[in-house]
């Protein structure tokens, strides 16, 4: 359903990926693990075109984004698919990026509505649902600041939810967030893999990964080292680079 | 409340300033009179404003350094006759005669009609010239030829002359009152009024040398320059008169004006008639009635020169918040040309005076075929200019915004446009309205600049008013009070509106 082509991707001169290639599933759940800096916020990035490569390509269903040297790449295709490939990939950020103008509700419809042309009320009625979903019906005419990190996480999830994406992008989810709000926040996903939405999740939760996962990758310096059943990667490593990463974080 | 507290405390502050200011300067000299100071000092000081000053006093248009004019040239001859060395004293026409007070020259001349108004604040020498109002009209014109037809047109005139009091008490005429000689007659030029009405040596020295002007009508409404001083000086007067009346025996002065081609019958009637100094004042020509100093009086001018103030403010605001979103715009979101123009726009605009601006809109534009209105000059001038304060003001706000928004917008499928309206501005508004308001206040107090441009907002009716009663300093006061007063809650609401922002929106 999503696949990712021979993608080679430069910040300046720096070269984050050289010829990499992945292929996720339509229902899989793919954890992305490995070291700081080894790009896996850049590979999330590119599947939705926050990010623009130089080569190869990244596929979600028909629709498909080019590298910018790709003789392929055509300007006005590659606006459309970007468009298309945005309303069905939903992305949650590390840092949440909700809109502090906006109530929780207004910042659940905004997007069904302005982009989708949604109805107000069809709209509301959805986002009540949503919220339901990650369990903060009653913070409906809240503003963002008045929220906890992990309350504010999950209208980010709500949001997402709202353009009934057909996969979802986990940016580490949880790493700003306060130990005792994580599992509010894993559960939502949880739940949400349950109905067998196609999600890719990069993450430093091992366990929840060990879970969830049906597919882990491991990354390191804008490879992918390892990828396997949760079983494989995680109790069987064959690469010791990540082996090393695991150890820290198995007790 | 503490806001009573407050406007107390500036009052008493304003009125301490005022008064340093009119102390200083005063009495500095310990000789016995002025005129004993001049000839001991052997200098004579003299007041006079050489701005649009031809052909009184002016700067010579082919030695931009020196001074000329028939002033200068009877300021010589007087000199030579005390046997002293003249200083000159540049002083805005507007309060020549409250500098001369103060102390700042011995002697103002500058076309200086002789009036029982100012003939209670300082003395006068004998009349030096007899002027008379002259019409000027254009070459092309045919609807005026007198005096009666200027009924139901539009006239420009100067600031505190006799011509202005005439075209007012004819009731039906529109004046246009400049503080500048040049400018009535690029407005007549460029059609925005049908005639200048002013004292005739101006009318002789703009329009005989433009083929494209006219004088028309007999010259009425005449009346005597006379050269001031402060009104303890008796000796100075005495002296002044022995020197004027030798000039105009030798015929010196005759000489004078027929260079600068002023000499008329009017000038060989008046100056020769003795005791003409005292028939003038018993029934003086001047048509107004004596200056009372009543509330009623002036503050039906302050007020209204309040109302144009605000009016020119919140306009030109409102064209300054809405062009400087399209320059912030074009600036952050344009392609490379796009940007260049918003980038040149604002630097220009920034790095030169308004009041250039506003001459150039006003007095520049013409010349390519664009006459705006005064008052559309106005607004666009000042909105224009503070369009480019707002767009760096706008370009602040939106750039603090944090990448995460728009990146949070676009995965959301929205397009750069919709993140822009949606998301990003609406938050980039609340950070631009605190300084936005600071700036509103600003534009306030900048607007007394477009009294250049022959509107008469609060600045302009103070300046009139206090050089009409030559009482700069209650007028002052009430002035200062009336912009305070119109400003202060400006204030307050940005400081209130700042912390509420602060309260509501502060941690994301
Ligand atoms: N906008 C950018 N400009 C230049 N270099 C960048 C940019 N974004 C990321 N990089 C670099 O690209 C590489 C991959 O970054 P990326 O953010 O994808 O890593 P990551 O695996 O997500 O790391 P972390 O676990 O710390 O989030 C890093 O070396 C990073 O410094
Ligand atoms: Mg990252």
């Amino acid at each position: 359903m999503i696949k990712i082509h021979n993608l080679l991707k430069q910040y300046n001169d720096l070269l984050v990926f050289n010829g990499l290639n992945l292929d996720i599933e339509k229902g899989s759940v793919v954890t992305v693990i490995g070291p700081s800096g080894s790009g896996k916020s850049t590979l999330l990035r590119c599947i939705n075109g926050l990010e623009s490569f130089q080569r190869g390509y990244v596929s979600v269903d028909d629709q498909i984004l080019y590298g910018i040297h790709e003789q392929d790449y055509r300007r006005e295709q590659e606006e459309r698919a970007l468009k298309n490939i945005r309303r069905r990939v939903g992305m949650v950020f590390q840092q949440f990026n909700l809109f502090p103008h906006m109530t929780v509700l207004q910042n659940i419809i905004e997007a069904p509505v302005y982009v989708l042309g949604m109805n107000q009320a069809e709209a509301e009625t959805q986002a009540l649902s949503l919220l339901r979903k990650v369990n903060l019906e009653g913070k409906v005419q809240s503003y963002p600041n008045q929220l906890s990190g992990g309350e504010q996480q999950r209208v980010a999830i709500a949001r997402a939810l709202a353009m009934s994406p057909v996969a979802m992008l986990f940016d580490e989810p949880t790493s700003s967030l306060d130990p005792e709000m994580i599992d509010d926040v894993l559960l939502v996903i949880k739940d949400l893999v349950s109905e067998g939405m196609t999600t890719v999740i990069v993450t430093h939760e091992m366990s929840f990964a060990r879970d969830v996962s049906t597919q882990v990758v491991f990354m390191d310096k804008g490879e992918i080292t390892e990828q396997g059943s949760p079983q494989d990667v995680f109790s069987y490593p064959k690469n010791d680079r990540t082996r090393t990463f695991l150890s820290r974080f198995m007790r | 409340m503490s806001y009573m507290r407050i406007i107390i405390r500036s009052i008493v502050l304003l009125q301490l300033c005022f008064f340093v200011i009119f102390f200083s300067g005063r009495y500095t000299f310990a000789y016995q009179n002025t005129l004993e100071k001049i000839k001991s000092t052997g200098v004579l000081t003299w007041g006079f404003d050489a701005e649009g000053g031809a052909p009184y006093v002016f700067y010579d248009p082919r030695h931009p350094s020196k001074m000329i004019g028939f002033e200068v040239d009877l300021v010589d001859a007087i000199a030579r006759e005390m046997g002293v060395k003249v200083q000159y004293f540049q002083n805005a026409w507007d309060s020549i005669l409250l500098a001369l007070q103060r102390g700042d020259f011995d002697i103002a001349m500058n076309g200086i009609e002789i009036t029982p108004q100012r003939e209670h604040i300082v003395s006068f020498s004998r009349p030096y010239f007899a002027y008379a109002e002259q019409i000027v009209i254009r070459a092309s014109e045919v609807r005026i030829n007198n005096l009666d037809d200027l009924r139901g047109k539009k006239v420009g005139t100067l600031y505190n002359t006799v011509a202005k009091r005439l075209l007012e008490e004819m009731g039906d005429v529109t004046v246009n009152t400049y503080s500048g000689q040049v400018e009535p007659f690029k407005d007549l030029l460029s059609s925005r009024i049908d005639a200048v009405f002013v004292d005739l040596p101006i009318a002789l020295y703009y329009a005989v040398s433009n083929p494209q002007l006219r004088l028309i009508g007999e010259p009425v409404g005449e009346g005597y320059y006379g050269i001031a001083v402060r009104s303890e000086d008796t000796a100075l007067v005495y002296e002044l008169n022995r020197i004027l009346e030798k000039l105009i025996r030798s015929g010196e002065l005759k000489e004078i004006y027929k260079r600068w081609g002023l000499w008329n019958p009017l000038q060989e009637r008046l100056l020769l008639h003795e005791g003409l100094l005292q028939k003038y004042v018993e029934t003086p020509p001047s048509v107004s009635q004596k200056v009372s100093f009543k509330v009623n009086t002036f503050l039906p001018m302050l007020l209204k020169g309040a109302l144009v103030t605000v009016g020119i403010s919140l306009v030109s605001m409102m064209l300054a918040v809405v062009l400087g979103l399209a320059l912030a715009v074009m600036r952050l979101y344009g392609n490379t040309w796009v940007q260049k123009i918003a980038t040149a726009y604002i630097e220009i605009y920034r790095g030169t005076p308004l009041l250039i601006q506003l001459y150039i809109l006003y007095y520049g534009l013409p010349n390519i075929g664009i006459t705006l209105s005064a008052f559309a000059a106005a607004i666009i001038g000042l909105g224009m200019n503070y369009a480019a304060y707002e767009a760096e003001i706008y370009r602040a706000g939106i750039q603090s915004i944090p990448h995460g928004q728009t990146e949070a917008a676009l995965s959301l499928g929205m397009s750069r446009r919709l993140a822009l309206k949606r998301i990003i501005l609406p938050q980039a508004f609340r950070i631009t309205i605190p300084p936005m308001t600071n700036d509103f206040v600003a534009l306030f107090k900048d607007s007394s600049l477009v009294s250049v441009i022959a509107i008469v907002e609060l600045t302009k009716a103070y300046g009139i008013l206090a050089a009409a009663t030559m009482n700069f300093f209650s007028l002052g006061i009430i002035t200062a009070l009336l912009y305070f007063g119109m400003s202060y809650p400006l204030s307050l609401y940005a400081r209130r509106l700042e912390r509420r922002l602060m309260r509501k929106s502060s941690v994301r």
